[in-house]
């Protein structure tokens, strides 16, 4: 499987993301600069996460300018795979390849720990190898993952199963004690409607070997490789 | 022309504004009770050259459309004025 | 734009108002064989100011240096302490570990975040501009009462300001220390340190060498930024310095991202002769730095020098501290490579000036000449004296414990609880959990545990790290709390199955024109080397800062230590809490009748008296050495120091911190006890060179074997398991003791 890890400038996920795709998932990666014009031939896209351009306007805002993003968004079109983790997921929503926006948490503090995952949707490329409601534990480290839509687009997105995962505790309860940050509907990661480009905010590449406090974040990778094996089949 | 312009972009009415109810909880807390709602905006100060007044609204109400304000949660709203002769940049 | 110098007359007001003494001027005077201008005058004051000088410090510094020439394995020491901007380590396999650590006391205390935040990115601009790519970021930091409004704001604002800088840089924050005494009312302390990673060929001066090479600015334009920021930290914090706020720099973390970034570029094309950061004494300061450490002189044109704001005068330029600016020393015909990097990374790079023939630092604006000073003379032979010493009085009175009259608790559970809810040991989650503690993937003990543990991707190895001190110790006797301090901190290291290879303080006291306050600095000092002399640690640098007293009295004096260690393979790690039910927990060490300058002391009978513990540090080398070896032949399942709070708190915190929340029954007290030991000395007391470990049950030989062949004693407490912690005197839930242990700090900041 091909990879393409976007770097921005304020980008601190990038080397995470590719020392988590290649070294330990085998798959083929390339960096690519925001500034360049051309995205490689891949598979997948990875937004990494970071603090592209510090941040400092809104989390993601300045990134969707960067002229790689015309085409990230032809490869999102041509139903190629894109995961936007956490500045990258707000990267997706302030460039419209996904729906709402985010918020600074509730608590107004930035939380960095490990948070319980559940599964919400196995229908998609990124999950096909986990099974409905399973549970993983996986890092979050953000101090804007407070997910905002509006009734409607909230609608829209828990009729199209479009919600990957919700924030939830080790018992699989999904409630509002659970909730993080705020989110709404405890949304941790959703879809678009045509479920090739998926936004979470926890961090699976921080989850990916033995050696650290979780390994339960390779399964998206483990997903990915299934898909790209079945596709060459 | 040069022309001076104010944005403010500020959370939609219907979002919670933590950091502004954080703040109003603050207030109240040290002793400024008769404080009744707070809420947090970003306010944009800019200088730029444009035909006419109307041309500079046109092109700041862009900007904060495009990148200044990020419509899903937020509101804004402009003011243009003319800049005095030495308020170059 | 053009800029004026207004040609002021060197008044005796002014020489005074820059903090020169007489003697000083008469120097300077005869360094320049004529009356300095005015811009000469600030660029003296500010390198000649403690903080960049050392003048009152170097006479005792220096006795670091001369130990570190006796201690075996120093060939592993790449560069000697105040060398460079940073000391640095071999660790193999063609790798180095470079370090830091360095206080931002004074502007923490006048604006928390911003003083934090431009003290942490300091710190790892000290470590990129050798070439090293920063790793992780520790901190050490001291409040007052966590009751005061005033300290919960302090408190509040230094961890948002670690977290914003931090996390922004994608460094994570992998743990420290937070401690809390009314001692440190209004003036706290934040020491920062951080750790990078090079290949030993890569290492990069600060120095500017080659007649002829290019001297580039980098970074943020000058602004008016801290003015005399240098010479503000070497003063005694007054009621007047809340006034003197312009004193303070707001940081730019995106900025020094991508001032990081490029620099790292850059030093792969080898263009680069020498980098340096503008921090205290700014553009003063880095360039005579870099002539002095290159014997060349350097000649800059202000003109060049990018501005923020209008109208600067050379003397506010030279002396701005406006942060996230570097000075590179470019060679000559090799500056396009070089402005290819910063426009990639959409930096500013100008080119001021060059390095040039001679020993000078020659300052131009517009081409004329506004300062001229030799840079050695600038940089390296300021003033140093030689402070008056007296034993303070205190010592007396405090040092008179009568045990006799401390009654012994009746309730021991509530002792308990009551230290595990004390700020300076409760659960400090709600601080890192703030910090970006795992970005980069290689953080494998998180904070929490003894030391942090990172791995080293591509090798086996691990590099743990520990920062340390219990200033209580050391306001009670200066000399063995200094040489706990180091002891203590190498413990923790050592806990985790990696051996200490470096040590590196930041010094935090008093005034130092005060006898007793320059009594307890040398006598400390005295206490740490003779602790690293016998752990055969070296020292690779370290930072001063005096002046840190509150209006009523000085801080207790701070030597913050930080050990670093090196694992050779990281499998072998060892966490600190329990494992597994059913695993036998022994002790290691004596326990002592020592209940002096004990937090149970303070905590439970409100006195800050009597001696520290004893310190034996024949003992404590074994100690390190049978940790180390435990892990190696992995024997242990956990190891655990004993601190603050002592036996208890120690068992306490191995059966909360266990993923499990595992509870132990200790039976085994009556071991211990024999003697005519205190009860409250066996649970509370700090007795020094004790660690708990776990072992399988089918390991309790092998390990008293191994406890045996390093002389140590070791008894068995008792057995892994159930949900309780039960000894004698007490039984309680480890649900109850987590919940005091964690909810101490959120329900004091969050309500």
């Amino acid at each position: 499987m091909k990879a393409a890890v976007i770097v921005f400038p304020g980008s601190n996920c990038d080397t995470d993301c590719e020392h988590a795709l290649k070294t330990v998932m085998g798959m083929d990666v390339q960096m690519v600069w925001h500034k360049d014009a051309v995205l490689p031939k891949v598979d997948l896209v990875v937004i990494p996460g970071g603090f592209s351009y510090g941040d400092y306007l809104r989390t993601g805002a300045i990134a969707k300018f960067s002229p790689i993003m015309d085409e990230v968004k032809k490869h999102a079109e041509r139903g190629g795979l894109v995961i936007g983790i956490c500045n990258g997921f707000q990267i997706l929503l302030e460039s419209g390849l996904l729906p709402g926006a985010m918020l600074r948490n509730r608590s107004q503090h930035f939380i960095c720990k490990h948070v319980w995952l559940k599964t919400e949707s196995v229908n998609t490329p990124f999950t096909s190898q986990l099974k409905a409601g399973q549970l993983l534990n996986v890092p979050v480290a953000h101090g804007e993952g407070n997910y905002y839509c509006d009734d409607a687009t909230l609608k829209t997105l828990q009729d199209n199963k479009q919600i990957v995962f919700t924030y939830s505790n080790e018992k699989g309860e999904v409630n509002d004690s659970t909730n993080i940050n705020g989110s709404r509907a405890n949304i941790a990661g959703i879809c678009n409607a045509k479920r090739n480009v998926l936004g979470m905010m926890p961090h699976p590449e921080r989850a990916s070997e033995n050696i650290l406090s979780s390994w339960d974040g390779r399964s998206i990778w483990e997903s990915l490789l299934n898909q790209a094996g079945a596709v060459a089949k | 022309m040069k022309f001076k312009a104010k944005v403010l972009v500020y959370l939609k009415k219907s979002i919670l504004d933590a950091q502004g109810n954080t703040t109003l909880h603050a207030l109240k807390k040290i002793g400024f009770a008769e404080t009744e709602s707070l809420r947090i905006g970003k306010y944009f100060d800019l200088t730029l050259d444009a035909p006419s007044k109307a041309d500079a609204e046109k092109k700041v109400k862009l900007m904060a459309e495009q990148v200044l304000a990020n419509t899903v949660m937020e509101d804004f709203s402009v003011e243009v004025l003319e800049a005095p002769a030495h308020a170059a940049v | 734009m053009t800029t004026t110098t207004v040609e002021k007359k060197i008044t005796p007001e002014i020489i005074k108002a820059h903090g020169i003494t007489t003697d000083e001027y008469s120097r300077i005077l005869k360094i320049l064989g004529r009356e300095p201008n005015i811009t000469e005058l600030g660029m003296f004051s500010v390198m000649w100011s403690e903080h960049c000088s050392y003048k009152n410090s170097k006479p005792i510094l220096k006795l670091f240096s001369k130990m570190n020439a006796e201690l075996p394995r120093q060939e592993a020491l790449l560069v000697k302490p105040g060398e460079e901007n940073a000391g640095i380590i071999d660790i193999g396999d063609g790798w180095a570990i470079c370090f830091k650590i360095e206080s931002h006391n004074h502007p923490s205390a006048i604006e928390p975040f911003q003083g934090a935040a431009t003290g942490v990115g300091g710190i790892l601009r000290d470590i990129f501009t050798m070439g090293a790519r920063p790793v992780l970021l520790m901190n050490s930091l001291r409040f007052g009462d966590l009751k005061q409004t005033i300290t919960q704001r302090l408190f509040k604002g230094v961890v948002a300001g670690i977290s914003h800088y931090g996390n922004c840089m994608g460094i994570p924050t992998v743990g420290g220390e937070v401690y809390f005494d009314p001692c440190y009312e209004g003036n706290p302390l934040v020491n920062a340190m951080a750790l990078g990673l090079i290949r030993k060929d890569e290492i990069v001066r600060g120095s500017a060498t080659g007649i002829g090479n290019s001297v580039y600015y980098l970074g943020a334009a000058t602004g008016r930024d801290g003015l005399g920021g240098a010479a503000f930290a070497s003063k005694e914090l007054s009621e007047e310095s809340h006034e003197d706020r312009p004193a303070v720099q707001a940081g730019d973390p995106f900025m020094e991202k991508l001032l990081l970034e490029a620099c790292l570029e850059l030093l792969k094309t080898d263009a680069v002769v020498g980098m340096q950061d503008m921090g205290a004494a700014g553009l003063t300061c880095a360039g005579c730095e870099t002539a002095s450490r290159g014997n060349s002189a350097v000649e800059i044109d202000l003109q060049y020098v990018p501005r923020r704001e209008t109208g600067m005068i050379p003397y506010e330029i030279m002396l701005s501290e406006s942060q996230e600016r570097m000075l590179v020393i470019v060679k000559k015909g090799r500056e396009g490579e070089v402005e290819r990097i910063f426009d990639k990374w959409d930096l500013h790079a100008v080119k001021i000036g060059e390095v040039v023939a001679g020993n000078d630092y020659i300052v131009k604006d517009n081409g004329k000449i506004v300062a001229q000073i030799p840079a050695k003379a600038l940089a390296d032979d300021g003033p140093v004296y030689v402070r008056e010493e007296q034993k303070p009085a205190y010592l007396a009175e405090t040092a008179s414990l009568d045990l006799s009259k401390i009654a012994e608790p009746k309730d021991f559970g509530a002792v308990l609880l009551k230290l595990l809810g004390h700020p300076s040991i409760a659960s400090k989650a709600w601080v890192w959990e703030q910090y970006d503690h795992m970005v980069r993937t290689d953080t494998v003990l998180y904070p929490g545990h003894d030391a942090a543990l990172i791995r080293v991707k591509g090798t086996n190895k691990g590099i743990a790290v520990s920062t340390d001190c219990n200033s209580m110790y050391v306001y009670l006797d200066p000399y063995r709390g200094g040489t706990i301090a180091v002891a203590e901190a190498a413990r923790n290291v050592a806990c985790t199955g990696a051996r200490p290879i470096g040590m590196t303080n930041c010094l935090n006291y008093g005034n130092p024109m005060k006898p007793e306050i320059f009594w307890q600095f040398h006598q400390s000092v005295l206490g740490l080397i003779e602790s690293c002399k016998t752990l055969e640690i070296p020292v690779t640098g370290g930072n001063v800062s005096f002046y840190n007293e509150s209006p009523q009295a000085a801080v207790f004096p701070t030597p913050t230590i930080s050990i670093v260690g090196l694992i050779d393979n990281i499998e072998n790690r060892v966490p600190s809490s329990f494992q597994n039910a059913g695993d036998l927990i022994f002790i290691i060490g004596e326990t002592k009748n020592e209940i002096g300058a004990s937090h149970y002391l303070m905590v439970e009978h409100g006195l800050q008296k009597g001696v520290p513990p004893v310190l034996d540090l024949q003992r404590e080398k074994k100690l390190q050495q049978f940790l180390i070896e435990a892990a190696a032949e992995k024997q242990v399942n956990s190891a655990h120091d004993t601190s603050e709070g002592g036996l208890a708190v120690a068992l306490a915190e191995c059966c909360f911190k266990s993923e499990k929340g595992l509870g132990a029954v200790i039976d085994g007290l009556e071991l211990i006890r024999g003697g005519d030991l205190r009860e409250d000395a066996i649970y509370f007391g700090e007795s020094q060179s004790r660690v708990i470990v776990s072992v399988n049950s089918g390991k309790k030989e092998s390990l008293i074997k191994l406890a045996m062949k390093y002389d140590l004693s070791v008894l068995p407490l008792g057995k892994v398991g159930g949900k309780e912690l039960v000894m004698d005197k007490l039984q309680v839930s480890v649900e109850k003791l987590k919940q005091v242990f964690d909810s101490t700090i959120p329900a004091i900041m969050e309500s």
